[in-house]
């Protein structure tokens, strides 16, 4: 069986043919496409390593089939920063905050915390980002510094939006 | 996972039709199946792909004054929409104290009525068990039961459903809506999952094929709206499955419980509704005797399914009088920071203060 | 990729000294962007996908594999099996150092433990290989396995942890017990653990001739090319591993893991590049973990709540086939003074996989009992327990008599308590509630790690344009090495940072020796700060012997190197570029290699351990039992800082283990079958962010002359100590209600 289908990723089309459906999202992502950035830390949708946004929503790619997001928009970690590679306000605010240690659940904190802020349910309240992103296990146990970092980049970005 | 066949249907007709293959599974987001098929617990030859199904991902007025929810609407569109979250709070509430953000991002309504018990024996392929295997035997009878069922079990299986949004909406009478080869119907929600009994391996009443294509509330399921509470007891402050839950709904009138709903979670394998509890409320003036009361008569069949879940009984009582309690205080105007949790009104939060 | 640049753009620095600074890190961009590549990031040309088939019986041998099953299956390429595995040069179980362990590496069809590899699959694709692994279905002859520290008969092991004694004792302990006033026996649990790094071990391998490439997170390349020469019958130094970064570690990548290498072995066979993960449930065997113990204290003391005894018993476990025995009674020997101390490890052996170094290895188990049961003497004797602990505090090291090269662990208590505001705790249990009527409870323990150091070397380069080179085989999984060891690389070479090269992460450069037992700063740092030291003294040489040097008759010991200068100690303003030096002596670059290890004549003299102060707030539902830690303020003093920001990242981290440690790790298995019931991140809790406290830790300041060069004790594990026990602690204080089965879950809080 081949199997065609088209990803729209970091904003590019990109063409696939899958010699089978069993392929995930992230498989899909790391072993075709070559982009390593989302992690696969369970790959059972028990740790989020891979979330990434499709069509804008933070999902675990992990638990997705490739064939059925035929036609999605796909944000990894990789299609974040600007194309002159100036960091996504919530990259930054990883960095400044010491949001991770290893850096292996990163894209995924990071990509969740794009999500969090976009589906505007948390603000800057401590407890609801909490919430928001427990969804990402950190082993190191950077939590302190990724809330401290969400916060942060959330009223950046609304600050951009307003502005 | 196995190699199975994939086809993405474009109507309920056409998925319907492709289902009828032997060995063929629906697939929605696949949050549950994906899981389940990586583990080869579940081994489908045919993948039916219904996320394209045109209609399912509505959540709209019912011709009778209640609420009609696609079954492809996603966990967190539902819990989030305001008209819906307003109505329904109890059930906004149950559906974020589930799983994790990007698994409710992608879980749909009826994929989250579909999922699988989390007995860890049913997830093992090297333990028997009479779901995966009827006659197999069970191997969590004897075993590590701490999170096992306390009602409504059987000798060939002890397992619990582990969702939250079942149990409030079984406390509502919501209906479920299907299609299938023999056309269509519905089945309240309180009548869809199975009890094992000598069958375990026959989960709901879906006949193969059927698919769940909408749930509907009834016009008077939006009359607790002011007093509704989901409350659910875990081992970790989020991202984990209920020890045991508890939806509690009262409809005051006068300081007297003109109507009061109460269902149970992780006790059995299927959400618990305990109508002898609602009797126990009904014309009386919300208190803690009156909770204590409906708490031992929710509990007044429960029975431990190994030494280890004894305390999910007494767990139990105490969380139908807290959630009955909560109820009683009023819905909060905001869903809580932590929902369901148990320190969702805590006026503490934590991390306000890193040094 | 082993080298990153030192961006300084983003970061703040000032110039002069690095060591102390709170940069963020070097490679953070890396991290944040995902271009941070990590083993399984890669995927040389022509590379194929590797699955393990692993045993679903603890006990037994494997009777039959269906290989043509597999082999049938599209996209397989090879089935790896006992049958056609590659000869090895040595036997898998053969030890040839104490730091050796027995690997499962297809030599037989022996099933030691559950999960243990029985074959590998090759394929084109990943999801081929997967499929195959399943398809192999193997049939088995099955033993009862030995599961639980009730399954087997115990035995005194002849050394715990890495060579100690099972047994030590100091006065006499029956004695010392029966003149006490009060007295409490104990008896604490605490639950195998699995390491659950983020990042699962994988290995990508490579073969040209008898020349292996592997990509593997690793916390000690040299160690692993040791033991993959002896097992392929190669040269070390034809092994070449990449390890820029560890998904984490936790001591469970410190040694090669066998999946690891029987990607090797796949690679061989097939004669292409093998790409091989292990999944999450495979983790939970052939990787290592913490054992379980169960730990009987005894007590006594005084009139005046000093102690006259402390008896302290390990049960624990290792596998029936190998020995790692966990050496929880460690901390008894060193923290808390008493006339007499016994410390006695058993063990019995159990089909499971071997126990390993696991996060503060004995420290974390040991300290949560020791922890308790402190706290629950102080409070038999009616003393406050930070007051108890200040009663009995050690101004030697108690098992030995040795003085501590340091110890600044009463300003830990002093600073800690106030921050946390301990003089207001209620001295009865289940006082106290909060607005919301949640029991609130308080509690405190004392951290403790040895300031360990092992060998390492390093190689420093000064340039002629007036950069340099710092190179060292150090290994970052997230302790923060790439960025910690670059500032001390450029205060050893006297270079602001953004002038510095800085290398690491691979087995060609220096050997650094093991990224573990919080030693690492300290000795690759010493290594580095010894190579800065060896290099400019080589280029002092070329100064002071010059005439035409400012420089010219200071000696080499009368100078020293700042901001790219060699400068009097006598007089700053007689300095000379670094460039200018070069350039007159005719030299493109001068190199030179430092080494460090412990001075054994310091460990002859004294004791030497980090210290610290937990104190934990918790609030628990009167009703429900639900736990949740809502305060953590920890003050440690460790030596010297070398990067503050980092460090106080490393407390937290070790804090959060506390809080899992004391509340929710716990690996299942089913005794009947040596099987595993949560072997995946969905049932076995580690703390989620909402499980997180607010948390503070203090860096308390402690100056150690004796530790080593450069006074660093090591920041990595003591947090855990310490927190555990301070959270067990706070959950009798809020409750009532002393648990002593760890971790402490909420049906045991119902009353």
């Amino acid at each position: 069986m081949s199997i065609p289908l088209r990803l729209t990723v970091n904003g590019e089309p990109r063409d696939l043919i899958l010699e089978d459906p069993r392929v995930t999202l992230l498989d899909a992502l790391r072993e075709r496409l070559h982009l390593t950035g989302s992690k696969k830390g369970c790959d059972r949708g028990q740790c989020g390593a891979c979330t990434v946004l499709v069509d804008g929503r933070r999902i675990n790619a992990c638990l997705a089939l490739a064939v059925s997001l035929d036609g999605a928009e796909i944000t990894t970690i990789e299609g974040l920063a600007a194309r002159d590679g100036g960091l996504h306000p919530v990259q930054a605010a990883f960095i400044a905050h010491d949001g991770f240690q290893c850096g292996f659940c990163t894209p995924g904190q990071i990509m969740s915390a794009v999500g969090l802020i976009r589906e505007g349910q948390a603000g800057d309240d401590p407890e609801r980002i909490r919430e928001g992103m427990s969804g990402n296990l950190c082993r190191c146990g950077a939590y302190a510094g990724i809330l401290e970092a969400v916060r942060d980049a959330s009223s950046d970005m609304q600050r951009e939006e307003a502005a | 996972m196995n190699r199975f066949d994939y086809s993405r249907a474009a109507s309920v007709a056409e998925a319907v039709a492709a289902a009828a293959r032997p060995g063929a599974a629906y697939l929605a987001a696949g949050t549950n199946l994906l899981d389940l098929m990586k583990g080869a617990v579940v081994t489908p030859g045919h993948l039916v792909d219904i996320t394209r199904l045109p209609g399912l991902d509505r959540i709209e007025p019912s011709g009778d004054g209640g609420v009609r929810i696609g079954a492809l609407v996603r966990n967190s569109d539902l819990a989030h929409d305001r008209d819906f979250a307003r109505a329904y709070p109890a059930v906004a509430e149950a559906l974020l104290s589930g799983a994790s953000a990007q698994l409710r991002n992608a879980a749909t309504v009826g994929g989250n009525l579909m999922q699988r018990t989390r007995c860890p024996y049913f997830y093992d392929t090297a333990s028997p068990c009479n779901k995966r295997t009827p006659g197999a035997g069970c191997a969590a009878i004897g075993g590590a039961t701490r999170l096992h069922a306390v009602a409504g079990w059987s000798e060939h299986c002890i397992a619990t459903h582990p969702s939250d949004f079942c149990v409030p909406l079984a406390a509502l009478d919501a209906i479920v809506e299907i299609e299938g080869p023999g056309g269509a119907r519905t089945v309240p929600l309180a009548d869809f999952h199975l009890l094992p009994g000598d069958t375990p391996e026959r989960e709901s009443v879906l006949a193969p094929g059927e698919l769940i294509v909408a749930l509907r509330l009834p016009p008077e399921a939006a009359g607790f709206s002011a007093h509704a509470r989901y409350l659910k007891v875990r081992d970790r402050t989020s991202y984990a499955f209920a020890v045991v839950s508890a939806a509690a709904m009262l409809r005051l009138d006068g300081g007297r419980i003109a109507d009061g709903r109460l269902a149970l979670g992780g006790l059995a394998l299927k959400p618990w509704r305990v109508k002898a509890a609602e009797a126990a409320l009904m014309g009386r003036a919300p208190g803690p005797e009156v909770f204590k009361e409906a708490a031992e008569a929710a509990l007044a069949e429960a029975k431990p399914s190994g030494e280890a879940n004894a305390f999910k009984v007494e767990l139990a009582r105490r969380i139908v009088v807290r959630a009955l309690t909560l109820a009683a205080a009023g819905t909060p105007e905001r869903l809580p920071a932590l929902p369901a949790s148990p320190f969702a009104a805590s006026s503490f939060a934590p991390g306000a203060a890193h040094g | 990729m082993a080298e990153i640049a030192q961006d300084m753009t983003t970061r703040r620095v000032r110039h002069g000294s690095s060591i102390g600074q709170p940069l963020t890190r070097s490679e953070g961009p890396l991290k944040v962007t995902g271009q941070a590549r990590f083993a399984a990031d890669n995927l040389p040309p022509g590379t194929l996908h590797a699955a393990l088939c692993v045993a679903t019986i603890a006990r037994g041998r494997v009777t039959h594999l269906d290989v043509a099953a597999a082999e049938a299956h599209p996209g397989v390429v090879a089935v790896m099996t006992p049958d056609n595995a590659p000869k090895l040069a040595q036997h898998p179980d053969e030890k040839t150092n104490p730091f050796c362990f027995r690997l499962d590496l297809l030599q037989d069809s022996a099933v030691r433990y559950a999960n243990q590899p029985v074959a590998v699959v090759i394929a084109r694709t990943l999801e081929a290989a997967t499929e195959g692994a399943r398809l192999l279905a193997p049939a088995y002859e099955t033993e009862a396995p030995r599961i639980g520290l009730d399954a087997a008969d115990p035995f005194t092991p002849p050394a715990i942890g890495v060579g100690q004694p099972p047994e030590e004792h100091h006065g006499d302990v029956e004695a010392g017990l029966s003149a006490a006033q009060s007295r409490i026996a104990a008896t604490y649990e605490t639950a195998a653990q699995y390491h659950n790094a983020m990042e699962p071990h994988a290995a990508v391998a490579s073969w040209e001739g008898d020349r292996l490439t592997l990509h593997m997170p690793s916390q000690g390349m040299a160690i692993a090319q040791g033991r993959l020469a002896g097992l392929f019958g190669i040269r070390p130094q034809d092994i070449h591993i990449e390890s820029p970064f560890l998904g984490g570690g936790f001591g469970s990548k410190g040694l090669i893991g066998g999946p690891q290498v029987l990607a090797c072995m796949a690679a061989r066979l097939v004669g292409r590049p093998v790409k091989l993960v292990a999944t999450r449930p495979q983790m939970y065997g052939p990787m290592g973990h913490r054992a379980p113990t169960r730990q009987t204290l005894r007590l006594g003391t005084d009139a005046d709540g000093r102690l006259t005894a402390l008896d302290h018993h390990v049960l624990t476990a290792s596998s029936t086939f190998d020995d790692f025995f966990e050496p929880s009674g460690g901390v008894s020997h060193t923290l808390y003074a008493s006339p007499a101390i016994s410390v006695r490890h058993e063990a019995v052996r159990l089909d499971t996989g071997t126990p390993l170094f696991m996060r503060a290895p004995g420290e974390a188990s040991g300290s949560v009992a020791l922890e308790s049961a402190v706290d629950e003497m102080a409070i038999a004797c009616g003393v406050d327990p930070l007051e108890f602990r200040l009663r009995n505090y050690a101004e030697v090291e108690p098992i030995s008599g040795k003085p501590f090269s340091s110890k600044a662990l009463r300003d830990c208590y002093a600073q800690g308590a106030e921050r946390f505001g301990w003089a207001g705790r209620s001295k009865e249990p289940r006082q106290t509630r909060d607005a919301d009527g949640l029991l609130v409870g308080w509690g405190m323990g004392t951290a403790t790690f040895p300031a360990l150091m092992f060998e390492a070397q390093a190689r420093a380069e000064i340039r002629a344009d007036g950069t340099g080179t710092v190179e060292i085989g150090a290994q970052d999984m997230g302790q923060g090495a790439w960025t910690a060891l670059a500032q001390i690389a450029a205060d050893g070479l006297g270079l602001d940072l953004d002038r510095l090269t800085f290398r690491m992460g691979s087995s060609d450069l220096p050997n650094a020796g093991i990224a573990g037992g919080s030693g690492h700063t300290a000795t690759a740092g010493g290594a580095i700060h010894a190579a800065g030291q060896a290099v400019i003294g080589k280029l002092a040489d070329l100064a002071t012997n010059d005439p035409a040097s400012p420089l010219y008759g200071a000696g080499n010991a009368g100078v020293i190197a700042r901001d790219g200068r060699l400068i009097r100690r006598d007089d700053a303003e007689r300095s000379e570029r670094f460039e200018d030096i070069l350039a007159r002596a005719g030299h493109g670059a001068v190199e030179a290699t430092g080494k460090a290890s412990a001075d054994p004549a310091a460990k002859q003299t004294y004791a030497m351990h980090a210290h610290g102060a937990v104190f934990a707030e918790v609030k628990v539902d009167p009703d429900l039992g639900q736990v949740r830690v809502t305060r953590l303020v920890g003050a440690f003093a460790a030596g010297r800082v070398i990067n503050p920001r980092l460090v106080t990242s490393q407390y937290y981290g070790g804090m959060i283990w506390g809080v899992s440690f004391a509340l929710h790790e716990h690996a299942a298995m089913d005794p009947r079958t040596g099987r595993f019931l949560n072997d995946n991140l969905g049932e076995y809790h580690v703390p989620v962010n909402a499980d997180t406290p607010a948390m503070e830790a203090i860096l308390v300041h402690e100056e150690d002359a004796h530790v080593n060069a450069l006074g660093i004790k090591g920041v990595g594990e003591i947090g855990i100590t310490g927190t555990a026990g301070a959270i067990a602690n706070a959950v009798w204080h809020a409750t009532g209600i002393r648990v002593r089965e760890i971790p402490i879950t909420l049906d045991r809080l119902l009353g």
